[in-house]
């Protein structure tokens, strides 16, 4: 039996080898479906996650890696889709399909964590999330409306 | 059936109720009832697909896209599928315009497939142009019919009553009732015909060309919104699919031990190929079926297979790609001629040629193929139902590839649509509904198949490999006097049609043979070629190959005349006019020319537009290293200038620093998704022109993942993509596909302002662009 610790909660899971993927745990065996699959093979940042705060790819960190570390996933990054990304998210129209978009969230959430003023080139070298729909330069202006909605706070 | 389960509370809103017995068959009947539809809703506040069931007989619905709930909800249907476009939101939206409803009141309702809403293939950038005056009529139905049942309530005459945000009103008096209290006497009343509505003038319009959130974006942002991924049917298997390697292979044997092995696989099921052209129908292959999704994609790759794989295993694009220059370089079918192009090139004394070649591309949407069907059987085998959750555009075709594969009615298939992680046009080719519906079939339980990024990269419907050549005698000028321009490339009737060798009349319309400039001698050709893998259309479809070549060459022919190339662009369109569709023999995508001509003004008017916005001019000052590029396309019946501006360092790298890009494509419904395709479109070409390529090897797709298939990311997006729509009253033509055109070719010819470099086969990151 594997102990895992999401959103706040802690989770028991049988006859859950190790070694899978926490992106499936989460997905098949929590049904948390917000993080999604794009590439299994942190190409594309579409299952990003926060393990301890810090933005971690689900899809090639396995189940059994967490130990005591705390998960967080779209579903418990706001209840209410209230943090500043999210905000900054709908204020900018970001989504068009949506699809990475969770992924592009958790992504700036964690990169404005530790930097709440990034430059052009920090979010760049941050954000190497694949959006198909070509959604980068909304994102690129959302996370500064964010970064700026952060400092404030 | 069951019903689709999630771990989150599963709650209808209004009336829908989720009917767990309700199949296709027994829905029909029930829905019939009244002459609205629907159906499946969307949970509240949760998007998760139900289960169909009728319009409470409560409701005032007079046409099948809307009906009003006593309580005054407003429930509009969306039929289109929604995949970043914006249409779930953008088509409920003039509907509500014509019927004055408040936005606030407004439900959406996702309709399954069912053919009595018309064309469901979103694809081909229709869903505007072929709606728009749909949604109209039937927000102008119930609109009438609520002013019609206040004059009644009233005892005055209907034409002292009009609607306005949710209301009837009296002219003349202060009295007002509800759309909800207008319910009950709406439903007495005979349903107008068309003839008898009077649409809203365009002042009056509230919310067409007005923008508004999309529908879906609170759930997005929150991670709720639910994909064909995240489809759940409750006690549901998952799988993952073996397929084989080459198209039209076969399975040998397979030893499955090592899968069984895997804790979690629950079974390993076959499923057979399909005969002759590959239609819809599954490649083949050997499936297992599992607990969880991880536990089915180790049960594949556990497997041992033997494939006997067919005569298209020694399939190479290295080869091909030179079969194809060789194609084009003979004389092929003429489709399109105009004077004596052959001998005015051939008595020429100046000629400029030049060969263009464009690889094999592959959808990749961000969300792969995945599907979950729930087939029932009798104690005989024969199947009674089939349900299907599923990431679709086109959810009737889901319905007629799997009807036929299960032995039913396709209008028995029951299909649901969920949101779509993009599609681009793979979506809209269900052989993975087919896929999951055989595996449940043989589970005798609903079966999710979910298809892995290699699976998706490996296993396309690919955009057509191409090779165009182009030639033109030119005057003294520079002008050219002929042009002679050759395509050849599978064409996508070979995926229906074992036999089709040759690109299809629509297809060499896309940029070829719809060639606009003003040429007294012309002709334009197509050249033979067999597919060997399964072609599909891609956002844009021939318009990638086509117009780049065309663009670029253009663009070589002003500068063989030492011209500037937007000068030039606007003098070789020549006098503003309409192109005679039907001596040219152009079938403009079934649109009457008469509303949707081929206006040659409103070509060089986003031309010119993308010129100023870009300050065309400067370009002469530019330093070695910088430049701009320009290119104009009519696609989907829209408009686009592209210019821009590149800066490549000495060393070759290549940073595409602005984006400017005119559109016209009429009236225009939601101006902010507008500009976020045009955007979109912008990197997704910028993507293919820069990296995109996929090749074979003995019959093999060599690009495995976005490893080996680029992305362009944020580090090279474009500084900014400046999107200019032209303000116009003409019918709506499509967008979404209309921005791809224009763009690579504007790139290239960039990169040769900049460096002298002419690109003249794509992925540019093939070329050095290194110079001194
Ligand atoms: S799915 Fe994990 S990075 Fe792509
Ligand atoms: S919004 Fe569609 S992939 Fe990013």
């Amino acid at each position: 039996m594997i102990k895992i610790h999401v959103n706040g909660r802690d989770h028991e899971l049988n006859d859950v080898p190790e070694d899978t993927p926490l992106l499936w745990v989460l997905r098949d065996h929590l049904g948390l479906t917000g993080t999604k699959y794009g590439c299994g093979m942190s190409e594309c940042g579409a299952c990003t996650v926060h393990v301890d705060g810090q933005a971690v790819q689900a899809c090639v960190t396995s189940v059994g890696e967490i130990g005591t570390s705390k998960v967080t996933t779209i579903e418990g990054l706001s209840t209410d889709g209230s943090h500043p990304v999210q905000k900054a998210w709908k204020q900018h129209n970001v989504p068009q399909c949506g699809y990475c978009q969770v992924g592009q969230i958790m992504m700036a959430a964690a990169m404005l964590n530790e930097n709440n003023d990034p430059s052009d080139e920090d979010i760049d070298t941050a954000m190497w999330n694949i959006c198909r729909c070509g959604t980068y330069p909304r994102i690129r202006a959302a996370i500064k409306s964010a970064a700026q909605e952060m400092r404030k706070q | 059936m069951s019903v689709p389960q999630t771990t989150r509370d599963f709650q209808s809103n209004g009336s829908s109720m989720f009917k767990s017995s309700v199949n296709r068959r027994n829905f029909l009947q029930l829905a019939t009832s009244g002459s609205l539809v629907l159906l499946c809703k969307f949970s509240d506040g949760q998007e998760v697909i139900a289960q169909a069931s009728a319009v409470d007989p409560q409701h005032f619905a007079p046409d099948l896209f809307v009906s009003i709930a006593p309580d005054g909800t407003v429930t509009c249907v969306a039929h289109r599928s929604e995949m970043g476009t914006g249409i779930r939101t953008g088509l409920p939206r003039v509907l509500a315009d014509e019927l004055e409803a408040d936005w606030e009141r407004v439900s959406i309702a996702q309709a399954p497939g069912d053919k009595r809403l018309g064309d469901q293939n979103t694809d081909g950038s229709n869903s505007i142009r072929f709606f728009f005056d749909r949604m109209r009529e039937a927000g102008a139905t119930a609109r009438t019919l609520l002013e019609q049942a206040a004059a009644k309530t009233w005892g005055v005459p209907a034409s002292e009553c009009y609607a306005d945000n949710h209301t009837v009103k009296h002219r003349g008096s202060d009295r007002s009732l509800g759309f909800g209290e207008l319910v009950a006497t709406a439903k007495t009343l005979d349903v107008p015909t068309k003839d008898q509505l009077k649409l809203k003038p365009r002042s009056q319009w509230r919310y067409i060309g007005k923008d508004v959130p999309i529908r879906d974006l609170d759930n997005i942002v929150a991670g709720r919104a639910i994909f064909g991924i995240d489809a759940r049917m409750e006690n549901q298997l998952f799988a993952v699919i073996a397929r084989p390697p080459v198209v039209g292979g076969k399975v040998s044997s397979v030893d499955e031990t090592a899968a069984r092995a895997i804790p979690g696989v629950v079974d390993v099921v076959k499923i057979p190929g399909f005969e002759g052209a590959p239609n819809f129908q599954p490649l083949g292959g050997v499936a297992v079926l599992a607990t969880s999704t991880w536990a089915a994609w180790q049960g594949r790759d556990a497997l041992q297979i033997a494939w006997d794989l067919g005569p298209n295993a020694t399939y190479d694009t290295d080869v091909f790609a030179q079969q194809l220059k060789e194609t084009v370089n003979q004389p092929g079918k003429t489709l399109r001629e105009v004077g004596q192009a052959v001998d005015v090139i051939a008595k020429s004394g100046k000629r400029v040629s030049a060969d263009y070649a464009v690889p094999h591309l592959s959808h990749a949407p961000m969300e792969t193929t995945c599907a979950v069907a729930n087939v029932s059987t009798a104690a005989d085998g024969r199947v009674t139902a089939c349900h299907i959750l599923t990431a679709t555009q086109n959810p009737q075709a889901v319905q007629s590839a799997v009807g036929p594969a299960l032995g039913m009615n396709p209008d028995d298939v029951l299909c649901n649509v969920t949101l779509l992680g993009s599609g681009f046009g793979r979506k809209s080719k269900p052989d993975y509904c087919v896929e999951a519906a055989l595996l449940s079939r043989h589970a005798g339980r609903p079966v999710h198949v979910t298809w892995t990024r290699e699976d998706d990269l490996q296993h396309d419907y690919y955009h057509a490999i191409a090779a165009i050549h182009c030639e033109a005698a030119v005057d003294r000028d520079g002008k050219p006097e002929a042009w002679l321009q050759r395509v050849a490339f599978p064409t996508i009737g070979s995926t229906f049609d074992a036999r089709a060798n040759t690109p299809a009349a629509w297809e060499a319309e896309m940029g070829h043979t719809d060639l606009p400039f003003d040429v007294p001698n012309l002709r334009l050709e197509v050249g033979e070629a067999r597919s060997h893998i399964r072609t599909g259309w891609l956002r844009a479809v021939c318009h990638i190959q086509q117009n780049f070549a065309v663009s670029s060459f253009v663009d070589e022919l002003a500068a063989a005349a030492s011209r500037d190339p937007l000068e030039f662009w606007l003098e070789l369109l020549g006098e503003d006019r309409q192109l005679d569709m039907q001596a040219a023999g152009l079938g403009n995508r079934g649109a009457d020319p008469k509303d949707y001509p081929y206006d040659i003004g409103r070509l060089k008017n986003v031309l010119r537009r993308a010129a100023e916005s870009a300050n065309w001019s400067r370009r002469e000052k530019m330093p070695n290293g910088k430049g701009l590029g320009i290119a104009g396309a009519r696609s989907f019946l829209g408009y686009t200038g592209h210019v821009i501006e590149v800066d490549v360092a000495k060393d070759g790298t290549l940073t595409v620093e602005n984006v400017w890009v005119a559109l016209d494509s009429g009236t225009i419904v939601s101006p902010d998704r507008v500009r976020s395709q045009l955007e979109g479109a912008s990197i997704m070409a910028l993507t293919q022109a820069k990296y995109g390529k996929i090749t074979f090897k003995n019959g093999r797709a060599q690009q495995t993942n976005y490893d080996s298939y680029r992305m362009v990311k944020m580090a090279d997006t474009p500084r900014s993509i400046h999107v200019d729509i032209v303000d116009s009253q003409a019918a709506p033509a499509g967008v979404g596909e209309t921005g791809i055109a224009s763009f690579a070719p504007a790139l290239c010819n960039a990169i040769f302002a900049a460096t002298g470099k002419r690109i003249r086969s794509l992925p540019i990151a093939d070329h050095d662009l290194s110079w001194t």
